[in-house]
């Protein structure tokens, strides 16, 4: 099984800027991958290359065509929700469905419309028509209606209430996602995501600074609850980063021994948002 | 395993679908806007008419009392001829407020075509579907050059026909017979037939116009519309003033065949050659001789073979393929 996403040496530069800095990346099969990083990372410009939006250098492969060149044949087993979901204004719903079902081979109608019963919107209304998230509703109904075999996601939840978003990510899963489809969603809302992504990236300043799976990440890092008189004792151990909490002290550590770790206090799994917090800090210093 | 058959996609059904995507966003433009100026022409009309009347009858005038069927009962062919030929410039001088129309619609939606969907991000919907930046633009093309035209066309017949129509019942209002001088069926169609056959030499002239405005629109970041007008006339007005001219009669060519053209082509009957219409100043305004005149193969042929329309042509295109290009990549402007 070949690789769905395949980069060597990905890199983009704006000017002086450098927005992707000789990125290797695999990503394989099945598998949800979370992009996460801070603004002016390279998150955007990684997904541009990857759908053949963007000019880069390196070698970078998806599902075995190269983006630039062969885009056309790529957006057949490519689908991907950019930003806030955006629709043209002027389309109305009928027309949408019937658009997509008349240019892409692997839209389902059938698929698409029992999507939309499920909700509130109406064939006859136009986009602008719609609420923000009856419009990401309608686009998530077009794209789970296409037999894609990669999906990539945009901060696709993006100013939307929580009512929403959690429909989102349940409906992905539920109805959507199976062990031959990959999703790659870049979110800030990470801890939204954390609960159903494979893998985890974290990016920054155009480098993968984290590239794992989530068990790896289980396994290397691990948050310790420490009373202040064993606080240097676990400093010691060179702590990713510290907070207080409660009069306590709360070390987040990478690839420490856990007995070791043990012998400090309690010991917890950390969340994605606080490993991203850890490996972040300084970032906008 | 998935199972999902993947049919197969006919590169002509999705051009079709492209087609229609620009028929729903811009149907204001094309079918409302040239139908709406027909009927604003045919009630303007109607009320002439009825002012008309009104005024007749206030001054005691009659009209009727000639009776135009026995007229024409005493005349023979060629006056006939002459008479629906005067019809025919009637009828093409009206075409006027509908071909304006339609020139700053496909000014305006040049313009757009390639950056509002950048501009409210919707580019990135359209580039999700499986569709070719060749195809996207090349619709775009089309709309602007064949398919815009052809619904004006309608519009204007739609109008001829409301027009005679008036015209037949206002004269069987004072008794007169006009309908077997002005419904030449065979007449008619071969007048529409003259107006269709001019659609394709128009695309040809047009694609300057149509491929720097569809250039622009997929460059520019901001203000399409501006930079479209301001670049052609500022270099214009350089050519003029800077002194890189020789001389006054390359000053008139470059804003002939540059300026203008790269700005005014999409206006129907532009590539109309005055200058080699002799017939036209000579024939002591015979309108029959005229018509034949504008719509004569030999004319069509001198404006088919002339440097202005290929040279244009081919520069338009290069224009569209640099449009294409930009659309891969340039997914970003600024509402």
């Amino acid at each position: 099984m070949s690789a769905v996403v395949h980069a060597r040496g990905l890199s983009k530069r704006y000017g002086a800027t450098v927005a992707l800095d000789n990125v290797n990346l695999d990503i394989e099969a099945g598998r949800i991958v979370g992009l996460v990083g801070p603004n002016g990372a390279g998150k955007t410009t990684a997904l541009k290359a990857i759908l053949g939006l963007a000019e880069f250098d390196g070698d970078l492969s998806v599902l075995g065509l190269d983006p630039r060149a062969q885009r056309t044949e790529l957006m057949q087993q490519v689908c991907f929700i950019a930003d806030v979901a955006v629709l043209p204004r002027w389309l109305r719903v009928a027309d949408a469905v019937d658009f997509v079902a008349g240019v892409h081979p692997r839209f389902s109608r059938e698929k698409c419309q029992a999507f939309l019963a499920r909700t509130k919107i109406k064939p006859t209304q136009r986009v602008r028509e719609l609420s923000k998230g009856m419009i990401v509703q309608l686009h998530l109904a077009l794209v789970m209606a296409i037999d894609a075999k990669l999906l990539v996601l945009d901060e696709p939840t993006l100013g939307l209430d929580i009512l929403y978003r959690k429909e989102f990510y349940q409906t992905l899963i539920g109805d959507y996602f199976d062990e031959e489809k990959t999703i790659l969603v870049t979110t800030h809302q990470i801890e939204e995501v954390e609960h159903i992504l494979t893998d985890l990236v974290f990016i920054r300043d155009g480098k993968l600074i984290l590239n794992a799976t989530m068990d790896q990440v289980g396994e290397r890092f691990a948050e310790v609850m420490v009373n202040p008189d064993k606080a240097d004792a676990a400093r010691a151990l060179k702590p990713l980063y510290e907070r207080q909490i409660f009069g306590k002290t709360i070390f987040l550590f990478d690839g420490v021994d856990r007995a070791r770790l043990a012998e400090l206090g309690e010991l917890h799994k950390p969340s994605v948002a606080d490993l991203f917090v850890a490996t972040m800090k300084g970032t906008y210093a | 395993m998935s199972t999902t058959t993947v049919k197969t996609q006919s590169p002509l059904d999705t051009f079709a679908w492209l087609l229609r995507r620009e028929f729903w966003e811009y149907r204001g433009s094309f079918y409302w806007a040239p139908l709406i100026t027909c009927l604003i022409m045919l009630t303007m009309m109607l009320l002439g008419m009825i002012a008309a009347e009104l005024f007749a009858n206030q001054h005691g005038v009659t009209i009727g009392a000639v009776k135009l069927d026995q007229i024409t009962e005493h005349m023979d062919e060629a006056h006939i001829e002459k008479l629906r030929a005067g019809i025919d410039v009637g009828l093409l001088t009206m075409n006027l407020p509908i071909t304006l129309v339609l020139f700053l619609v496909s000014f305006f939606y040049c313009t757009g075509a390639l950056y509002n969907d950048r501009a409210d991000r919707s580019v990135l919907f359209w580039k999700s579907l499986p569709l070719s930046d060749t195809q996207t633009v090349l619709a775009k093309v089309v709309t602007a050059a064949v398919v815009a035209p052809l619904l004006a066309l309608a519009a204007k017949i739609a109008m001829h026909v409301g027009f005679l129509l008036l015209i037949s019942l206002y004269a069987a209002l004072h008794g007169v017979n006009a309908f077997g001088i002005l419904w030449s069926p065979l007449h008619l169609l071969s007048l529409w037939l003259k107006l269709l056959v001019t659609i394709p030499l128009g695309v040809l002239w047009a694609l300057p116009t149509i491929g720097w405005l569809l250039l622009v629109s997929s460059f520019v970041r901001s203000k399409p519309f501006l930079w479209s007008l301001l670049v052609p006339i500022a270099a214009g007005v350089m050519v003029t003033f800077s002194g890189i001219a020789r001389s006054w009669g390359f000053v008139s060519w470059f804003w002939h065949e540059i300026v203008l053209r790269m700005i005014f082509s999409l206006f129907q009957g532009s590539w109309l050659d005055f200058s080699s219409l002799k017939g036209l100043d000579h024939n002591g305004g015979d309108p029959s001789e005229a018509i034949a005149a504008i719509f004569s193969m030999s004319h069509m042929l001198d404006v088919l073979v002339s440097p202005s329309l290929l040279i244009g042509a081919v520069a338009g295109a290069a224009m569209i393929a640099g449009a294409i290009w930009l659309r891969r990549t340039r997914v970003e402007a600024y509402a």
